[in-house]
């Protein structure tokens, strides 16, 4: 390891902050690149299979018992 | 009735499109009225300070017909696409890519070269030294063709959306860049003293390539456009 | 042979592939990319001239070059599913557009980051910015057109066409930008240069530029299998997926 305790890590000899906020910005990217598909399919999902039950009339109530 | 050659074809397209043009002499106008009046703008921006104005001369004067280039080219396939006579140009037997050439040479005819032609008027307004005058005019008749050609391709992917006027300046703006810089690059060593040439050699190049590949494009996108 | 082709334009069958791939390919890429991250941040030594700002480059070089073949990419299957009419090849060029602009806005934005210490000011007019610029730009534009058509089968082909119009471009833009840049650049920017990379600092940027390609893949197929659901939401096995993954 190159530093030698948290707050030099941190700190980074001054440049800290940009560093940390330009690893910070492109997580935070990243992550909504791989969640927002995802969430689409389980929404495509969900709502295709609430249309289906709904065409075939089956009651709400006996699904959330099951 | 036996189909018209190829070339007479494409000739008798190019006149009709003239003609239209010409009979609405205002909308001609249009393009060089805005030229004008962006013209004024620029000193009301940056000051009326003669040398500062002339520095900035060849950018100014490239990227005002760069956009009314722009604002025109929108038009180029409008008022056939609505009417339905550009279906049949897709149905005719001729080929599309050269009845393409004469739609993109009618509007360079009445945008670019106009432009060119009067920008002399503008450039001594802006205070553009006169040696640089009659490179700025090569560089519009050579740049405004490409332009010409790359804002069709824009203007035949949006022809049949109805909201199309923004979004086709997203499109093409980008690849108007290269232009840009080498006709303002153009005029600016003509300002300086380098031999423009090279530059005017580069935008003909420039015109080359995009006269080989952008007809493709744009018959690509009327097809597209024509069917959805 | 054919038959790869054939099942390769086949829905489900690329829905199933592409989650056995990506049951694989998410986890390593998650983990190359934490390790990339801690092994830039921590354990390399600081550039002699730009100090510790320089461990930008581990994300801002990666997500650069991956934007830019992304747009490779999203043009070839543009061109796929234009001359040889493969429905996949339109839904994969259609996932392209927003990964790549994303991308390129992180590129852009690390890169004006990393601008602030090494050159004093938030954004320069450098050659590679304004083509990445330039890069967004033509990746939004894709997006836009796509958006404005109300009929999503020539909405693809329009931007098939266009992104091949960009692929053309793309080179002209770059060189005739490089070549701007070289006659106005200003003395007063010392450019780092072509200077030779070390191998203590190549490594980790190498093993980022690959978690970064894998992660591109991983969020194009992502895209894609929400894509193939919405299109093929009529279908039976869409249908039958439903039933038993919808209520979970």
């Amino acid at each position: 390891m190159y530093f030698d305790s948290l707050g030099a890590i941190l700190h980074m000899d001054g440049h800290g902050s940009y560093v940390w906020s330009a690893y910070l910005i492109t997580l935070i990217v990243l992550a909504m690149l791989l969640l927002v598909p995802r969430r689409r399919q389980r929404r495509i999902l969900q709502q295709l299979d609430g249309e289906l039950r709904r065409r075939q009339g089956t009651p709400m109530a006996l699904d959330e018992e099951s | 009735m036996s189909a018209p050659g190829t070339l007479p074809f494409c000739l008798r397209l190019l006149r009709r499109q003239l003609v239209l043009a010409f009979r609405r002499p205002i909308e001609i106008g249009n393009p060089l009225l805005f030229f004008a009046m962006v013209v004024a703008l620029f000193p009301l921006g940056l000051g009326p300070a003669p040398e500062q104005l002339s520095g900035f001369a060849p950018g100014i004067l490239w990227i005002i017909a760069l956009l009314s280039n722009l604002l025109t080219s929108d038009a180029v396939f409008r008022s056939d696409f609505e009417d339905g006579s550009l279906e049949q140009l897709l149905l005719s037997p001729q080929p599309l890519f050269l009845s393409v050439l004469a739609y993109i040479a009618a509007h360079w005819l009445v945008t670019g070269v106009l432009l060119a032609l009067v920008s002399p008027v503008f450039a001594l307004m802006l205070n553009l030294p006169v040696q640089a005058v009659g490179v700025l005019v090569a560089s519009l008749l050579l740049g405004s063709a490409v332009l010409s050609l790359v804002g069709c391709i824009g203007a035949a992917l949006t022809v049949g959306l109805k909201r199309g006027g923004m979004l086709i300046s997203l499109l093409i703006l980008p690849f108007y860049m290269p232009v840009l810089i080498f006709g303002s690059a153009a005029v600016q060593g003509a300002v300086t003293g380098v031999p423009a040439g090279p530059y005017l050699a580069i935008l003909g190049a420039m015109l080359c390539l995009a006269i080989a590949l952008a007809p493709l494009a744009i018959a690509a996108g009327l097809r597209i456009s024509v069917d959805a | 042979m054919w038959t790869f082709f054939h099942k390769l334009g086949s829905p489900p069958w690329l829905y199933s592939i592409s989650g056995t791939i990506l049951r694989w390919l998410l986890p390593i890429t998650l983990v190359a990319l934490a390790a990339g991250i801690v092994w830039g941040l921590l354990f390399t030594a600081p550039d002699f001239r730009q100090g510790n700002s320089y461990r930008i480059i581990y994300i801002h070089v990666p997500a650069a070059v991956v934007a830019l073949a992304g747009y490779y990419v999203m043009a070839i299957a543009g061109a796929i599913s234009l001359i040889w009419k493969m429905k996949m090849a339109d839904v994969a060029m259609k996932a392209c557009a927003p990964i790549g602009a994303a991308l390129t806005f992180i590129a852009l934005v690390t890169g004006s980051i990393w601008g602030k210490p090494t050159w004093g000011t938030w954004w320069v007019w450098d050659a590679r910015i304004t083509s990445m610029l330039i890069l967004l730009f033509l990746y939004l534009g894709v997006v836009a057109l796509y958006e404005a058509y109300d009929n999503k089968e020539a909405a693809g082909k329009a931007c098939a066409v266009l992104s091949l119009v960009g692929m053309v471009n793309i080179p002209i833009i770059y060189k005739s930008v490089d070549w701007w840049y070289s006659l106005h650049q200003p003395a007063s920017i010392k450019f780092t240069g072509e200077s030779s990379i070390d191998p203590s600092m190549l490594y980790p940027l190498l093993l980022m530029i690959s978690a970064f390609y894998a992660l591109f893949t991983c969020c194009l197929l992502m895209n894609m299998r929400a894509e193939l659901l919405e299109r093929e939401a009529r279908t039976n096995w869409v249908q039958r997926l439903a039933k038993q993954e919808g209520r979970s």
